[in-house]
C-alpha cells in the first residue's frame, strides 16, 4: 500500500474555547500541489502549522509518509516551511540563511557550499550569497526563503501565503514559477492561500475550508464546476443562486419549479426529496441571453443593468421580484453593437449540465 | 497657512506656536547642560574657593584628584561592586526575560508584579529593608552586602530591557530555525541569542550604571572599608565645596558620556531606534 | 515521540529560579521584615523589642503633635510640584523632539541621556554650586547685576532704584529652601518624564489629528480632544517615574535643603543613622510604601482606563 505524503485523520485543534481546526481529515499523495483555500480565520494556517509541528493537535493524528508525528517538534519532521513574512534571519547573510538547515544536519562544509550555490541558481539568485536580507527586494527575499527550505530536500514543502506581500504582477509571475518549480522538483507542496484565483491556477487539488472544517476537496475544475455547497459556490468565483423547489425526481434528472413560476429540469444529485427547497447554482458565464425563447431551458426576464467591463459585458437580468441573475458575455463584437439594452425583455438560457442543485 | 516644510511635520501648531516650542526646547537643553558645564569649567579654575570668579586655567585639581588615595580606594570598591552585580544580574535577568516573554504559566502575574516592585520602590525604602534584613540575620555589612543589594534591584531592570527587545523579536524566526532542524538549544544559540544580544548588552550597561551611581542603598548596606565612589563624593560634599570635587565630577561626566556612546553603538548594532530606558 | 509539555515546565522553572530565589530572599522577606518591625518598639540600647503595638503609627500620625504629619504633607506637596513642573517642561519637549526627522531625534535623545546617566550626586552638587550664597547665581546677582543698577543709578540719579540696589547687594536665599529642592528634583528626574511622553507622542498616528481637523476641530480642540488623551499613557508613566522618587528623596533635600526643609526620606534616614529607632523608621518606611502603592493604583485606575485607546497585545 502506497503511503500518502501527508495524511490527517480527524485532527482537532482547540485554543482555549475556540476550535480552530474541527475534525479535519485529508489524504495528500506524493508529488501533488495541494492548496488549502478559505477566508481568514478558517483554520487553513493552523492546519498547515499542525503538519509542520508548530502546533500540536488536541485530538487526531498527523501522518507524514505514513509515520504518525505525535508530539514531534518541527526539527524532527521531514518537512520544511516557507513562512508568510519569509522569516529570514536578519543577522545572517543569504548564504548563511540558505545553509542553515544543512548545518543543523551536520553536512560537511564543502558539500554545503556546493548545494547552496546550486540552489541559489535554481531560484535565479546567483551570486547573492553575501547580501543581507534587508538589502533584498520582496521578491528576492521570497526566493531566498524558498531556497532555504528546498535545499533540505524535504518530502513535503509547506507554504504559508508566501506571495501575499508581493505586488500583483510579481505575484502572477511567481505563481507560475512556483508551479513550474514544483513540477520539476517533484515534491509535495501544501499551499495556504485566501486567493481563490491563485489556488485555481496552481493546484492539483484544493481543499476549501471554513470555520475549521473542510467543505470540499477536489481538483480545480471540480471545485469550480461542481461546488458541493452554497459556501463553496459563493466563495469560488461568482455564482447565481436561483430559488427552486423539487417537483419530480426521475432516474437521471429532477424537475424543479424555479422562482415559483418556471418549470426547469436539472441533473439529479443525491439526497433529494419532493417539495424540498433547494438552490440552483449557475455561473454567469454559463448563461446566455436571447431575444426569443429558445429550445431547452429558457426563462424570461428583463434587463436591469448593462455593465461594460472591457473583456466582458455583464448583464443583470431580473427574473422575479427577489432574484436578479448576473450574466457574462464575452466581448467579441464591436462596442456600438451592444446586443441588449436596459429594460429590454429577454430570455436567459443554460444547459442542463451547467447548473448544480445545492441543498440550503 | 503653514510654511512649506522641508520634512513631514505634524500639522499641530501655528507658525507662532512652533517658534515658542523651539525656544522652549532649546531652553530645556540649556537647563540640562548648564550645571554640568559649570562643573567642568570650574574644575579648571585656578582658585581655591569655588565662586563665580575665573582666576585662570589649571590642571592642579585633576592632579590632586589622581593622587587622592581615598578616592582611589572608593573607585576600586565601586568597580568591583558594579562589575560583580552587573554580571550576575544580567545573567539572572536575561533568564527571567526568556521565561516570561513567550510563555504563560501559573503564577506568572504574581511573579511579574514581584519583578516590577524593585523598579517602583523608592531607594530609601529598599535601603531600609535590606539593612534591617542584614542586621537581623547577623550578616556583617560590607562589600558583599552591597553586591547582594545591587543584584536585588538590577535583576528587574535587566529583565525589563531584555523583555522589550524580545518583544520585538519575530517568533517566526525561532520557528523557522526549528523548521530547519535546529533543536531548542541550537535555536537559542544561533538565532535567539544573537538577535537578543543588543538588549542583553543594553540591560548590562544599565545595570552597571545604576550600580555605579547608587548612593542610598549602598550607604545603608555598606560597612567599614567598603566605601564606594558615590559615598566618598557625598562625604566630600558634606564637608564643603572644593575644586577637587569639580574635577572628580568632570571625570565622572566623561565616563557617562562614554557609557551613553557605548549604549548608542549597541542600539545601532541591533538595528533599532534608541531604546527608552 | 516526545511530549513537549512536561519538559517545558522544568525548563521554565530553571530559568526563573535564580531570580525568584534572589527576590524572595533579598526583597520579599526584607519587605515583610519592615512591615513586622513597624509594630515593634525601640529597645533601651537601640535594639528591637518585637511586639504588636501601633505606637509607631500613632506617633507618626498624631494630630496633636503633627510634627511628622507636617513633614509628610510637605513632602507630598514638593513631590507634586516637582512632577507638575517636570510635566510642564517635559511634555512640550517631547513634542519638540518628535517633530524632528528620525536621525536628529536620536541625537537629541542621546543628548538628553548624557546628564541622565551622570552620577546623581554630582548633578545635585552642581546645583549647590549654582544656588548657594557664594554660588554662580548670587555672584552674578550681587556682582554684575548689582553693579549694573549702581551704574544706572549713577547715570540717571532720579530713578527710584534704591530698593533694587539694596536687594541686589545681598545674596538671594536660594540655597536651603524648598525651591532649591524642587529645582534639584526637577533637574534630576526630568528625563524620566520626557522619555515616556516621547514614546507616546512618537507612537501617535498623525492621521488621527488630520481626521479631527477634517471634522472641523481647530488646533486647540484637536489637541485637547485627540492628541492629549492619546498621549496620556506616556504622561501617566512619566508622572509616576517622577513622583515616586521625589517622594522618597533623601539626597536632594539633604544637600540642597536646609534644616527647615527636610523631607520624609531624611526623617527615615535619621531614625536609622542617628536616633537608632529602627521600629519607628520601619513604620515610616512602611507608611511611605503603602501610600506609594495606593497612589500608583489609584492613578492607574483613574487615568489608564480613560485615556488609553491602545492595548498591548
Amino acid at each position: 500500500m502506497k503511503e500518502f505524503a501527508v495524511e490527517l485523520t480527524n485532527v482537532v485543534k482547540k485554543f482555549g474555547n475556540v476550535t480552530a481546526v474541527n475534525n479535519v481529515s485529508l489524504k495528500i499523495p506524493d508529488g501533488e500541489f495541494f492548496s488549502l483555500l478559505g477566508p481568514s480565520g478558517c483554520g487553513k494556517t493552523t492546519t498547515l502549522r499542525l503538519i509542520g509541528g508548530f502546533e500540536l493537535p488536541t485530538d487526531g493524528e498527523v501522518f507524514i509518509q505514513g509515520e504518525p508525528q505525535g508530539y514531534k517538534p518541527p526539527f524532527r519532521r521531514p518537512v520544511n516551511t516557507v513562512f508568510q513574512n519569509y522569516a529570514l534571519f536578519p543577522h545572517m547573510n543569504v548564504f548563511q540563511n540558505v545553509a542553515f538547515g544543512l548545518q543543523m544536519q551536520k553536512i560537511p562544509k564543502h558539500e554545503i557550499e556546493k548545494r547552496v550555490n546550486e540552489t541559489l541558481e535554481m531560484v535565479h539568485l546567483p551570486k547573492m550569497g553575501s547580501r543581507k536580507p534587508n538589502q533584498l527586494s520582496g521578491g528576492q527575499q521570497q526566493r531566498v526563503a524558498l531556497a532555504r527550505a528546498l535545499i533540505n530536500h524535504p518530502k513535503v514543502l509547506l507554504l504559508d501565503e508566501p506571495l501575499g506581500a508581493l505586488d500583483l504582477k510579481l505575484r502572477k509571475a511567481m505563481q507560475l514559477e512556483l508551479k513550474d518549480l514544483q513540477q520539476r522538483v517533484g515534491i509535495t507542496f501544501i499551499y495556504v492561500t485566501h486567493d481563490q484565483e491563485e489556488a485555481l491556477t496552481m493546484s492539483d487539488r484544493i481543499a476549501v475550508m471554513k470555520f475549521g472544517k473542510v467543505l470540499q476537496v477536489g481538483p480545480p475544475e471540480e471545485i469550480y464546476e461542481k461546488p458541493a455547497n452554497v459556501f463553496v459556490a459563493d466563495f469560488i468565483g461568482e455564482t447565481n443562486f436561483i430559488n427552486a423547489r423539487i417537483i419530480s425526481i426521475n432516474s437521471n434528472d429532477v424537475g424543479l419549479l424555479v422562482e415559483e413560476q418556471f418549470d426547469v429540469s436539472s441533473t439529479r444529485v443525491p439526497d433529494l426529496s419532493t417539495n424540498q427547497d433547494v438552490s440552483l447554482a449557475v455561473r454567469p458565464e454559463k448563461l446566455s441571453i436571447s431575444k426569443d425563447k429558445l429550445e431547452g431551458i429558457s426563462i424570461p426576464g428583463s434587463i436591469k443593468e448593462v455593465i461594460y467591463i472591457g473583456t466582458d459585458i455583464r448583464y443583470e437580468v431580473k427574473i422575479s421580484e427577489k432574484t436578479t441573475l448576473a450574466i457574462r458575455e464575452q466581448n467579441r463584437g464591436d462596442i456600438a453593437a451592444q446586443r441588449f439594452v436596459k429594460g429590454e425583455r429577454v430570455y436567459i438560457n443554460w444547459e442542463k449540465s451547467n447548473a448544480t442543485i445545492l441543498i440550503m | 497657512m503653514d510654511k512649506q516644510h522641508k520634512t513631514k511635520r505634524p500639522p499641530l501648531r501655528l507658525r507662532f506656536g512652533r517658534r515658542i516650542l523651539n525656544i522652549h526646547g532649546i531652553l530645556c537643553y540649556v537647563f540640562m547642560y548648564i550645571p554640568i558645564l559649570i562643573l567642568v569649567i570650574f574644575s579648571f579654575n585656578d582658585s581655591r574657593f569655588v565662586s563665580g570668579a575665573w582666576k585662570g586655567f589649571t590642571f592642579d585639581w585633576y592632579i590632586q584628584l589622581f593622587q587622592d588615595e581615598a578616592i582611589g580606594n572608593a573607585l576600586k570598591n565601586s568597580l568591583i561592586i558594579s562589575l560583580s552585580s552587573t554580571f550576575i544580574s544580567t545573567i539572572f535577568g536575561t533568564m527571567v526575560a526568556l521565561a516570561m516573554e513567550r510563555n504563560t504559566f501559573r503564577g506568572k502575574l504574581a511573579f511579574d508584579s514581584l519583578l516590577y516592585l524593585p523598579i517602583i520602590i523608592p531607594d530609601i525604602a529598599m535601603a531600609v529593608m535590606l539593612l534591617l534584613f542584614f542586621v537581623l540575620i547577623n550578616m556583617p555589612l560590607g562589600r558583599n552586602t552591597i553586591i547582594i543589594s545591587h543584584i536585588a534591584f538590577n535583576i528587574s531592570f535587566v529583565a525589563v530591557v531584555v523583555r522589550a527587545r524580545m518583544a520585538q523579536l519575530d517568533p517566526a524566526l525561532e520557528e523557522a530555525a526549528q523548521d530547519l532542524y535546529a533543536n531548542h538549544s541550537e535555536t537559542f544559540r544561533r538565532v535567539t541569542l544573537p538577535l537578543l544580544m543588543p538588549g542583553i548588552l543594553g540591560g548590562a550597561l544599565l545595570a552597571f550604571t545604576l550600580s555605579l551611581d547608587d548612593f542610598v542603598i549602598t550607604f545603608f548596606t555598606s560597612g567599614p572599608g567598603s566605601t564606594t565612589l558615590p559615598m566618598r563624593i557625598y562625604s566630600m560634599v558634606k564637608l564643603g565645596v572644593t575644586p577637587e570635587i569639580n574635577a572628580l565630577s568632570s571625570m565622572m561626566l566623561m565616563v557617562s558620556f562614554v557609557l551613553v556612546f557605548i549604549s548608542f553603538l549597541i542600539q545601532r548594532g541591533g538595528g533599532g531606534t534608541i531604546e527608552l530606558v | 515521540m516526545t511530549d513537549k509539555k512536561p519538559r517545558r515546565n522544568w525548563r521554565l522553572f530553571g530559568l526563573i529560579f535564580p531570580s525568584l530565589f534572589w527576590l524572595v530572599i533579598f526583597f520579599l522577606i526584607p519587605l515583610f521584615l519592615v512591615m513586622a518591625m513597624s509594630f515593634g518598639k525601640r529597645g533601651t540600647y537601640g535594639g528591637v523589642i518585637w511586639s504588636l503595638n501601633l505606637e509607631n503609627f500613632s506617633r507618626f500620625l498624631n494630630p496633636a503633635d503633627p510634627l511628622y504629619l507636617r513633614i509628610f504633607f510637605r513632602t507630598i506637596l514638593i513631590a507634586g510640584i516637582t512632577t507638575f513642573v517636570a510635566f510642564l517642561l517635559g511634555y512640550p519637549l517631547a513634542f519638540w523632539i518628535a517633530s524632528f526627522p528620525s536621525n536628529r531625534r536620536n541625537t537629541l535623545i542621546l543628548l538628553l541621556m548624557i546628564p541622565f546617566w551622570t552620577n546623581f550626586l554630582i548633578r545635585t552638587y552642581a546645583w549647590i554650586l549654582i544656588l548657594r550664597d557664594q554660588g554662580m547665581v548670587n555672584t552674578l546677582w550681587t556682582g554684575m547685576i548689582n553693579n549694573l543698577f549702581i551704574a544706572l543709578q549713577a547715570a540717571i540719579p532720579y530713578l527710584p532704584l534704591e530698593g533694587v540696589i539694596n536687594a541686589t547687594s545681598r545674596p538671594l536665599p536660594l540655597f536651603g529652601t524648598d525651591l532649591a529642592i524642587i529645582i534639584g528634583l526637577v533637574y534630576a528626574w526630568l528625563p524620566d518624564m520626557v522619555l515616556p511622553c516621547y514614546a507616546s507622542v512618537e507612537r501617535l498616528d498623525r492621521s488621527l489629528v488630520e481626521a479631527a481637523q477634517d471634522l472641523y476641530a481647530n488646533r486647540v480642540r484637536s489637541f485637547l480632544r485627540v492628541v492629549f488623551p492619546l498621549t496620556l499613557p506616556g504622561v501617566i508613566a512619566g508622572s509616576i517615574l517622577v513622583f515616586i522618587p521625589s517622594l522618597g528623596a533623601y539626597v536632594t533635600p539633604d544637600l540642597l535643603g536646609g534644616a527647615k526643609s527636610i523631607m520624609i526620606g531624611n526623617v527615615i534616614y535619621s531614625q536609622f543613622m542617628s536616633a537608632r529607632d529602627y521600629p519607628f523608621g520601619a513604620a515610616i518606611s512602611f507608611i511611605l510604601m503603602t501610600i506609594m502603592l495606593f497612589g500608583t493604583l489609584i492613578y492607574f485606575r483613574l487615568f489608564v482606563g480613560k485615556g488609553q485607546s491602545e492595548r498591548h497585545g
